[in-house]
């Protein structure tokens, strides 16, 4: 074939191209081309009015000296850690439960996913008030069992307990639906093997139930993973822009938030973007490597 | 029989326990929301539904452009969930029954962009919402999310598994064009797998929080979420009030949920199994 056929060949798909284009277009537009200018400005010094200077690599020095970086680093992967582990284990339980029943399974589905659903903010104020020193649901629980109140949101871990119960409460019902159906995608016939061959409850749970449920559980661990270290909404409105107490709900992307839009410190929240970028490419590939090696080795 | 029927209530007793404790709090929410803020001070609190109801809506309305705010997030949400339906599923349509130059190129390129943390982007798409005009506008928040990868990715995994080539061919050949068929063959075949990607992108942009608080610099034009952290932030010792404006803000959301729950419900776990 010719390269004039060629040519000619190619203008005649266009209707799949338009077809195709808003995406690319707006990806392009909103996407790509705002990117790369995050990679330009993170070695940019730029508050937005004055020119803008080229600095190196001052931005990424400064990060890896900046204690409140680290800090927001610290509080995201423990705020991860102390929501994704409860929500994914009462999730598979709950799912597991949910399968062995017989009734009324739709209402159980409808009413555990409602909490992924609803308002963010509105949840996070509602949070903030249970947690609430003097007239919070929490201490008036603990003072009716004797027990002293707590100031839950003025202090470190307590503003950790109160974000981390949140995201818990919000996901499980999301990660139950999904690990039901992929416990439904399973074979009946292993399970009856099992049973024939004298395998009691946990052990069939451990050696079929588990490995078989391993690509949704990688799943589901994977989307946490970028849901967690994007965590913002929660401390934002819980704790405010400060991050509370000694600053810990200072998750990164608030800390991201402030240097851009509060300190008008452009070229560093760029940087910081890019820190955040690379967290959570190396989570991803942590996760990959974890059940992937796991599943080969079997 | 007694053992396996005791079981049985056990694990009803169970689920119904994290039922109640998934609910408790929209219950609680409506509790603080009827009652005055004097009630909810009290030790130990109110726990039963009070009178007060009207006042604190009365109350919402004085403090913020409620009304108004619903008003913007409602379009946004709306006008970005049609066109999220529209592009996507003509874009999936496209990938998943048609072959040409460049196809599997662009697919990679399209499931890349999924890792991309929003906030790589956030600074200078405020510099480019700047240049054009769209800093307080609802515009900035429309327009960019108004395609999106992981719909096209969705619904193209629905169109691989439920059209059949022939049907594709035959409307072809009956001259129906390539948006044509399209329009009449592949969208009427995708309602449950539209239903599902609607009330996600809905969802997810009535939910949307840390943009519009960047890009809605007006605070009598910003979107609910907005609304109601101001609300949150200047009147939070009024938490009856606060707490009424959070009821009112997700009212419409669970409506929404409430009319398609059981196509949401089955779009959702169908696809995390396939996908």
């Amino acid at each position: 074939m010719t390269a004039t056929a060629g040519r000619k060949r190619i203008w005649s798909y266009w209707r799949f191209y338009l077809a195709l284009s808003p995406f690319y277009v707006l990806f392009a537009v909103f996407g790509l081309y705002p990117m790369l200018s995050t990679i330009v400005l993170a070695f940019q010094r730029w508050d937005g009015l004055s020119a803008r200077r080229f600095t190196g690599l001052d931005n990424f020095a400064f990060l890896i000296k900046d204690p409140t970086f680290w800090q927001a680093l610290e509080n995201t992967v423990v705020l991860f850690l102390m929501s994704t582990v409860p929500t994914l284990v009462l999730a598979l339980v709950l799912a597991v439960m949910l399968q062995s029943a017989v009734r009324f399974t739709n209402v159980y589905r409808i009413a555990y996913f409602i909490p992924n659903v609803t308002s963010l903010v509105a949840m996070a104020i509602f949070f903030s008030s249970i947690f609430s020193t003097n007239f919070g649901l929490v201490n008036a629980a603990l003072r009716s069992l004797g027990i002293p109140q707590q100031d839950w949101l003025g202090q470190p871990w307590g503003i950790k307990i109160a974000i981390s119960t949140m995201i818990v409460w919000q996901w499980v019902g999301y990660n139950t639906l999904i690990y039901l159906a992929g416990l439904q995608a399973i074979p009946k016939e292993q399970y009856e093997a099992a049973k024939v061959d004298g395998a009691g409850a946990v052990r069939t749970f451990f050696s079929i139930t588990l490995p078989q449920l391993r690509p949704v559980v990688l799943f589901t661990v994977v989307m946490s993973t970028i849901g967690g270290l994007q965590t913002f909404t929660e401390p934002q409105v819980m704790v405010g822009n400060s991050g509370g107490t000694g600053q810990s709900g200072m998750t990164v992307v608030l800390f991201f938030y402030r240097a851009a839009f509060l300190d008008n410190d452009y070229g560093y929240a760029a940087a910081i973007a890019l820190s955040i970028f690379a967290l959570v490419l190396l989570f991803t590939a942590i996760n990959w490597r974890i059940f992937r090696e796991r599943g080969e080795n079997r | 029989m007694t053992r396996s029927r005791l079981r049985g209530l056990a694990l009803h007793a169970a689920l119904v326990l994290a039922l109640l404790v998934f609910l408790f709090p929209f219950v609680w929410t409506i509790v603080m929301a009827s009652n005055t803020t004097a009630d909810i001070y009290r030790f130990p609190p109110k726990f039963t539904f009070g009178g007060h109801f009207g006042d604190n809506v009365r109350h919402v309305l004085d403090n913020v452009a409620f009304f108004q705010s619903m008003a913007n997030t409602a379009i946004v949400a709306v006008s970005t969930t049609l066109l999220v339906l529209f592009f996507d599923s003509l874009a999936a349509f496209t990938f998943a029954k048609f072959r040409f130059p460049g196809r599997n190129a662009l697919f990679v390129i399209l499931l890349a962009t999924m890792l991309l943390p929003a906030q790589l982007a956030a600074v200078p798409q405020f510099q480019t919402m700047a240049i054009l005009g769209w800093v307080g506008s609802l515009k900035a928040l429309i327009i960019p999310g108004a395609a999106n990868a992981f719909g096209i990715f969705w619904m193209r995994q629905y169109f691989r598994n439920s059209i059949h080539d022939e049907l594709v061919e035959a409307a072809t050949l009956d001259g129906c064009g390539f948006f044509g068929t399209y329009w009449h063959v592949a969208l009427p075949s995708a309602r449950p797998a539209l239903a599902f990607l609607g009330i996600f992108t809905f969802v997810g942009s009535w939910n949307d929080y840390m943009w519009p608080l960047i890009v809605l610099t007006d605070p009598d034009h910003v979107t609910l979420q907005v609304a109601l952290s101001t609300l949150n932030r200047a009147h939070g010792v009024d938490y009856s009030m606060v707490m009424t404006g959070a009821l009112l803000a997700m009212i419409p959301l669970v409506i929404v949920f409430a009319v398609f729950a059981r196509q949401f419900i089955k779009g959702a776990t169908e696809g995390a199994v396939r996908g």
